[in-house]
């Protein structure tokens, strides 16, 4: 009998296989070799290239390099969106490596957060987590929490220890047993065709009369171009972790299963491929 | 004694007539409780409780803990004015005035044995004969000879009781067959019997016995007023049923009080669960006119008197339940008398005439009068206090049911009121229907949903938000009712809109064929004498308004009931006026989740309270979708990506804190120490985890270090001072000596219990649930442990010493736990309440990872503590507490060495609270005098129950009951308690899928109970069947092929013959006399072997047991120290031995494996020692797994032996070397 705590491990164990190449501009002493990884699915970009900036550096001078960044088909990819999500709205239709180009020079302001250091990855996160628990439990589980907890969480996510993350995570995906799930549920929507980064709103899991929202339920609500009408052709997929779920699926189930370390369920919608 | 074969086979095929026609009606019996369409399966899962009430139309309700609607009563010949409730049954006055009992349907009936003895002398020409001499008793008598008893003029006490069968001669004489017709022979009457006929035996008799049973269950039954025709010619006004934790003596005694309209009370002498009428009514003396009455579940009791004061009963007690004087209280005001007073365990509720309510401080045993009234909020018609003293009251001006929230031992005035607003059946007849379908299409469906009425105005939001759908609205459960009904939908026709027209011309055709109750406006008239206190004109305007304009408010909703016969006198909007409430048999407990308060519509919250197998979640398409999605996933993005390299290493992670650690050696003590889990991953990609123990000795610094890998158990040692838990090695287990470790806080050991566990799993590369040929155990504590069965358990040879044995926990608190080999589990609380296993994990202490995410449900368990008072005699003051400096503590453990005092014994452990008052035991084993006192001549020695001369100290056992409060992956099994369980282990290579699954067990009652429809999908099963026995049976264990063995609380053992699948309550008793001067007190069958264990730990084979001869020859010994056995279906033995000494320490209370056990050795050589140090009970019957031949040879060969034998204490090596027979 399969149970639901092997989702958590699936999700968590993710991996998304990356081939690094150094951009063709860059200015090398010797020829840079492409470099292959397998990325955490939950993880942040910057979180995890310390071996690929190690490598690439090899291979440049001092006074060539600045700030890292990275770029897919002419994308630069946000480090603030978990890797997972990138792939998926981005580069999910591809083959496998996920080829992902890095650059130390021409930064692109405009499009990316700086990342000076890890400090401000754990920033981030933990300001995602205290906001979907904001969402979840009015801060109250979070605000609960010891400061060691806190850095339990991160560090977890930091070092890839899944029972480490898991046993202060839990906590935060409890609900009272009156209710029938959060008060709101963490999420957010990404488009490729929209300009708008993201869609989030406040929504429960549960109706009025007691009924379990499910995805399709949130989508019709606040994405309706992204669900088919019902005798329509399927235009668009509706990915959580390189799986589409079905639009039956109980939200609160999704946000307990398959939300991303911050706590949050980042949902990519994107066009159907062709074939 | 040999009690050979002649013996046993006199036993008896002859009763099987009795027995089939005994155990038929049983089979036969409806469903224990009418469970109206959709509130079904949450009614069977779920452990219900019933609030009681009266409508103002006199219609009894009643409303599950675990329900959201009320349901009618199904006997509705009969309007009420009050009820009184208790767990089993319901006291009532009718409008009639007179009183009923509404004893609830179970599967066990109740049943009573009536004995008459047939007395015969010998005389020298024909022998024995009736003819007695004139001096001599009566030919048919009673057992004291002195009553003429006649067979024929035993009659049954009432209508409401049946006879079971005929009279027949019982042939068991003290635990012993007799022969030649059971008769027993003594030189003259009266005079010690025998079984055996002597020269001198002038005189015989014979016992015969017959059963009767009760009958009127699940209806109202007329108590018959025939006796005291003088004394009773008034009606009764008031009634009020408690006193059901005042004795244990009859079993389930109950106090029944009641109010005549002339103020007078009564007493109904001898009601008990036995006995549920009672016998007849005496009248309790007052100094005033009474008007109302309310007993307590202990000893309190108050009435109220027409001048306004409260009278308090004192006295009451076991030896006297009447009580014996009256103190009267004031009421709260000279100006408000006080109108209503109901009472609990601990507290005194009051209505005076101004509707205030009031609560009475400082009430308890000793002082039931309490000390002052406390105001509390709301006006109230009526209060009722309930179990745990939790109370419901109707409001003054809504008649609407409150319930008092946040009731708790430590805070008995509770909070707030709460209105109740649980919609009648009317109201399901949609919604309801709708949430019976449990598919998952259903569930997310998207059909039409009727919402729940309103019963109440409410401020919640699910109720003003709820959608309610206008009369004219055509509801979708409508169409479903009607095909089903062609009577409702011929007589309505297929638009249901008509119904209105037809019905104002009085009962319409509808109405008056298929509801049972006429509904009349004038049954009311009754409402004219004096006997309520509650204004009648109300009721009577609605009454008569319901009957002539009840079409009128007619909504289609009660359309899907008319077939039911539960016609509806309001219309669906309004709310109903309540007149009467008792909660005197509803558990409202901390965790118990109320679905009372909101009107619910859909099925959400319903869902998961009832999901034992499979719920409708978990089948769901989307479910499966994503796991098998995200197996795709992860074979697409890493099948062929293996090589790559990990961003993140995985390092190792150590989590460290600061437990204490009990210190093996000198100075003995618990040491404060820092700890570190390491965790790693080997080359393997398996983890595994090293917990380093960093210690200080003689400023030294030191460290002991243990793998995870190798520890095979993890055990809470939860006292009332330490969270403690104790680690397993195979060597620490040879050694009887574990790592002792215990955190500050019990978040604290949770956590690192937790993690622990975690890496044990992870390093022994078990998860998930057991799977079904798992062994289960239970400590001590209650801890419930579970051991995946190497198939070199039971290799003939070189077998895997089970002291390897990995046992992890599982959540829940059990005292019995046994499997079966399909998966199959069932457990017994030490409150006797039966368990099944549900197929999750964890629970408890066990969160997180560590736990399944479904399945796991509270759970509670309710044990007893008991401290003995001590005194001693001296010749100036007789029996005093003080003792000789010598002596004992004068309140101390049984044993004396440990001093125990009321106020300073504490819980077992911080899991545990109080839930009673100490009380004294009268049960203990040797029997007490009146006030509990047991004699003895010294400190410490036998005792007895009466005094005599030489008897200079005496105790007397005081208890007091405590509750634990935990979750785990079990459900009640309501509602009858459970001494013993057993399920038929599957045969090796069996394919028995086909039919339901034997599963047999004793009632704490001592009944014989078979469990029907039990199955992998349904382990519930789904109804008791009651097996008729002479006697209270104390343990019974159903083996391979059928073959049923029972032991009576006698100490004897019974065979069941021709038990089958088709005959799953076999035909009749064999009788099998225990070992000579031994009791036995528990049998365990496998395939074909038959092991019992006596009272004086002595385990017993039964020889000679042949598919041709079931019931054997004779008990042969096989050991002493044994406390419990378990056999299994490759007939191997394991046992719980009482004492095993390791190298370090002895353990009490360790799992044994018999080795050598073989087809031909059935008894097997010597013992192999396991687990040990507080285990209680094992459950071997579920493993059938067998070694494969040449694999489980080569394993075996890289296992180590066991590393030499070890010696049970006083045990006898007896036949270790290699025996043939």
């Amino acid at each position: 009998m399969t149970d639901d705590k092997d989702v958590l491990r699936d999700v968590w164990f993710g991996r998304i296989p990356t081939c690094f190449t150094l951009y063709q501009d860059e200015i090398t002493e010797r020829e840079a070799e492409p470099y292959y990884l397998l990325l955490p699915r939950v993880s942040y970009l910057t979180l995890v290239t310390d071996k690929v900036k190690k490598h690439f550096q090899k291979v440049m001078r001092q006074e060539d390099i600045s700030e890292i960044w990275f770029e897919y088909e002419g994308t630069p990819l946000k480090w603030h969106y978990p890797i997972g999500l990138l792939f998926d709205l981005l580069a999910s239709s591809s083959a496998l490596p996920w080829n992902i180009t890095v650059h130390f020079k021409g930064f692109p302001e405009k499009d990316l957060l700086h990342c000076p250091s890890k400090d401000a990855i754990e920033a981030h996160f933990m300001s995602c987590v205290k906001e979907a628990d904001a969402l979840k439990h009015k801060s109250q589980i979070i605000n609960e929490m010891q400061k060691k907890d806190h850095k339990q969480l991160w560090m977890g996510l930091h070092n890839d220890r899944f029972d480490q993350f898991w046993a202060i995570n839990r906590k935060l995906m409890e609900y009272p047993a009156e209710e029938n799930g959060f008060r709101y549920i963490p999420f957010r929507i990404y488009q490729t065709t929209t300009e708008r980064p993201f869609i989030q709103k406040l929504f429960r899991p549960v109706s009025t009369d007691g009924q379990l929202h499910t995805l399709g339920d949130l989508l019709k609500e606040v994405c309706p171009s992204a669900v088919a009408p019902e005798d329509g052709e399927k235009k668009n997929q509706v990915m959580i972790h390189g799986i589409e779920p079905m639009l039956e699926t109980p939200l609160q189930w999704l946000s307990e299963h398959l939300s991303y370390p911050d706590n949050f369920l980042h949902i990519s919608v994107i066009p159907q491929p062709a074939d | 004694m040999g009690a050979g074969r002649a013996a046993a086979s006199c036993a008896i095929a002859r009763r099987a007539p009795r027995e089939r026609r005994s155990a038929l009606p049983a089979a036969e019996e409806p469903p224990p409780r009418p469970c109206p369409p959709g509130a079904g399966p949450a009614a069977a899962a779920m452990p219900s409780s019933a609030l009681w009430a009266v409508d103002l139309f006199g219609r009894v309700y009643t409303l599950s803990t675990a329900g959201q609607y009320w349901e009618l009563c199904r006997d509705t010949q009969l309007e009420f004015k009050r009820v009184s409730a208790a767990t089993q049954c319901c006291w009532g006055i009718a409008c009639d005035n007179q009183v009923y009992v509404y004893v609830c349907a179970s599967d066990v009936p109740i049943r009573r044995q009536e004995e008459a003895y047939e007395n015969q002398r010998w005389n020298p020409v024909g022998g024995f004969c009736e003819k007695l001499l004139p001096s001599d008793r009566w030919p048919w008598s009673d057992v004291s000879g002195l009553q003429h008893r006649p067979l024929d003029g035993v009659a049954l006490p009432s209508p409401h009781w049946e006879w079971e069968s005929d009279w027949y001669v019982d042939e068991n004489f003290g635990g012993e067959p007799t022969e030649k017709g059971g008769w027993t022979y003594a030189m003259d009457f009266p005079a010690t019997y025998t079984r055996d006929k002597k020269w001198n035996s002038c005189v015989r008799r014979r016992r015969w016995i017959r059963y009767r049973r009760y009958k009127s269950r699940d209806t109202w039954a007329k108590i018959p007023s025939k006796d005291d025709p003088k004394e009773l010619p008034d009606p009764f006004n008031d009634l009020s049923v408690g006193g059901w934790e005042i004795t244990d003596e009859p079993v389930g005694h109950l106090s029944m009080w009641a109010v005549s309209l002339q103020g007078k009370v009564w007493y109904r002498e001898e009601v008990s669960h036995p006995n549920p009428e009672g016998s007849s009514w005496s009248l309790v003396d007052t100094p005033g006119e009474v008007v109302q009455i309310s007993c307590g579940p202990h000893d309190l009791l108050w009435v109220t008197l027409w001048e306004g004061q409260a009278l308090v009963r004192e006295g009451i007690n076991r030896n006297n339940p009447k009580g014996s004087s009256w103190s009267i209280v004031e009421p709260p005001t000279s100006e408000n008398g006080i109108m209503h007073v109901s009472v609990g365990v601990g507290v005194v509720w009051a209505i005076t005439k101004d509707r205030k309510v009031w609560f009475r401080r400082g009430v308890n045993s000793h002082n039931p009068c309490g000390t002052s009234w406390i105001e509390m909020v709301g006006e109230m018609l009526m209060v009722n206090v309930g179990l745990n003293d939790q109370v419901w009251g109707i409001g003054c001006d809504d008649r609407a049911l409150y319930f008092r929230q946040g009731v708790t031992p430590s805070e008995l005035s509770g909070k707030t009121w709460k209105v109740i607003v649980a919609s009648r059946e009317c109201d399901r007849s949609h919604s309801g229907s709708s949430s019976s379908l449990l598919s998952a299409g259903c569930f997310f469906g998207d059909e039409v949903r009727g919402s729940g009425e309103s019963c109440a105005p409410s401020d919640t939001d699910a109720s003003s938000d709820a959608e309610r759908p206008g009369p004219d609205q055509p509801i979708p459960a409508e169409s479903l009712d009607s095909p089903g009904n062609p009577k409702s939908s011929s007589a309505s026709g297929p638009d249901t809109g008509k119904i209105t027209e037809h019905s104002p011309e009085g009962p319409g055709p509808a109405g008056q064929t298929l509801g049972p109750e006429p509904h009349s406006g004038p049954a009311s008239a009754p409402a004219e004498l004096p006997w309520t206190n509650i204004d009648l004109k109300e009721p009577k305007k609605a009454a008569s308004h319901s009957a002539a304009g009840f079409p009128e408010t007619t909504s289609l909703s009660e359309l899907g009931l008319l077939p039911l016969g539960l016609e509806e006198p309001y219309g669906a909007d309004d709310h109903p006026l309540w007149a009467w409430v008792s909660g005197g048999a509803c558990t409202v407990e901390a965790h118990t989740v109320l679905r009372w308060f909101t009107v619910q519509s859909g099925l959400s919250p319903s869902v998961q309270t009832l999901s034992l197998s499979i719920t409708p979640a978990q089948t769901a398409a989307w479910r499966k979708q994503i796991f098998q999605q995200l197996t795709e996933r992860t074979k697409r993005e890493l099948e062929s990506f293996r090589h790559y390299e990990q961003a993140v290493e995985q390092s190792v992670w150590v989590k460290t804190g600061t437990l204490q650690w009990w210190c093996d050696w000198k100075p003995h003590k618990w040491v404060d120490v820092r700890v570190a889990l390491e965790q790693f991953t080997g080359h393997d990609g398996a983890r595994d985890s090293i917990l380093f123990i960093y210690y200080v000795v003689h400023e030294e610094k030191k460290y002991l270090h243990i793998f995870l890998n190798e520890v095979t158990a993890l055990v809470p040692v939860l006292n009332e001072a330490k969270h403690a838990f104790a680690l397993y090695t195979p060597e620490r287990t040879r050694q009887r000596w574990p790592v002792r470790l215990a955190a500050a806080t019990e978040q604290d050991m949770s956590d690192w219990l937790a993690l622990l566990n975690l890496s044990c799993c992870e390093s022994q590369r078990v998860h998930g649930r057991p799977s079904p040929q798992a062994i289960w155990s239970i400590t001590c504590k209650g801890d419930v442990f579970v051991s995946e069965p190497s198939p070199d358990l039971e290799a003939p040879e070189h077998l895997l010493p089970c002291d390897q044995m990995f046992w992890r926990q599982v959540g829940g608190h059990l005292r019995v736990v046994e499997a079966s080999g399909r998966g199959v589990v069932w457990g017994i609380g030490y409150d006797g309440t039966a368990w099944v296993y549900t197929g999750g994990y964890g629970g408890g202490h066990l969160q997180g990872l560590a736990s399944s995410s479904s399945n796991i449900y509270p759970q509670s368990d309710v044990k007893c503590v008991h401290i003995y008072e001590n005194q001693r005699w001296n010749p100036v003051t007789g029996y005093t507490s003080r003792g000789l400096p010598t002596d004992r503590y004068m309140w101390s453990d049984a044993t004396g060495l440990q001093e125990c005092t009321k106020a300073g014994t504490k819980p077992p452990s911080l899991q545990w609270t109080w839930v009673s008052d100490w009380s004294v035991d009268f049960s203990v084993p040797g029997g007490t005098d009146q006030e509990g006192w047991q004699y003895a001549s010294d400190f410490p020695s036998a005792y007895h129950g009466y005094k005599t001369m030489r008897d200079f100290v005496r105790r007397r056992c005081w208890t007091r009951k405590c509750k634990l409060v935990t979750s785990g992956p079990w459900l009640e099994v309501a509602p009858i308690l459970l001494r013993d369980v057993s399920i038929i282990p599957e045969s090796p290579g069996a394919n028995g899928s086909g039919h339901s699954i034997a599963l047999w067990a004793a009632s704490d009652k001592g009944d014989v109970l078979c469990r029907l429809g039990v199955s992998e999908l349904n382990p519930a099963g789904s109804s008791w069947l009651h097996i008729g026995t002479d006697q209270p049976f104390a343990s019974v264990c159903i083996g391979g092929c059928y073959q049923v063995w029972a032991v009576a609380r006698d100490g004897s053992a019974f065979s069941r013959g021709s038990v089958s699948p088709s005959q799953p309550a076999g035909d009749c008793w064999h009788h099998i006399p225990s070992p000579p001067k031994q009791r036995l007190k528990q049998v365990s069958v496998g395939q074909t072997s038959v092991y019992a264990v006596d009272e004086n730990g002595n385990l017993w084979y039964r020889q000679g047991v042949t598919p041709s001869y079931p019931q054997g020859s004779s008990w042969e010994h096989v050991s002493n120290n044994v406390l419990h056995v378990s056999v299994g279906p490759l007939d191997q033995v394991w046992v719980i031995a009482n004492k095993v000494q390791g190298s370090r320490s002895l353990s009490r209370g360790t799992v044994c494996h018999r080795t050598g056990v073989q087809p031909l050795e059935p008894k097997g050589q010597g013992w192999d020692y396991g687990i040990g140090g507080g285990w209680d009970y094992i459950s071997i019957r579920a493993n059938a797994t067998r070694a494969p031949r040449n694999t489980s040879q080569q394993m075996a060969a890289e296992q180590a032996p066991p590393s030499g034998p070890l010696q049970v204490a006083s045990a006898p090596q007896e036949a270790m070397g290699p025996v043939c027979c």
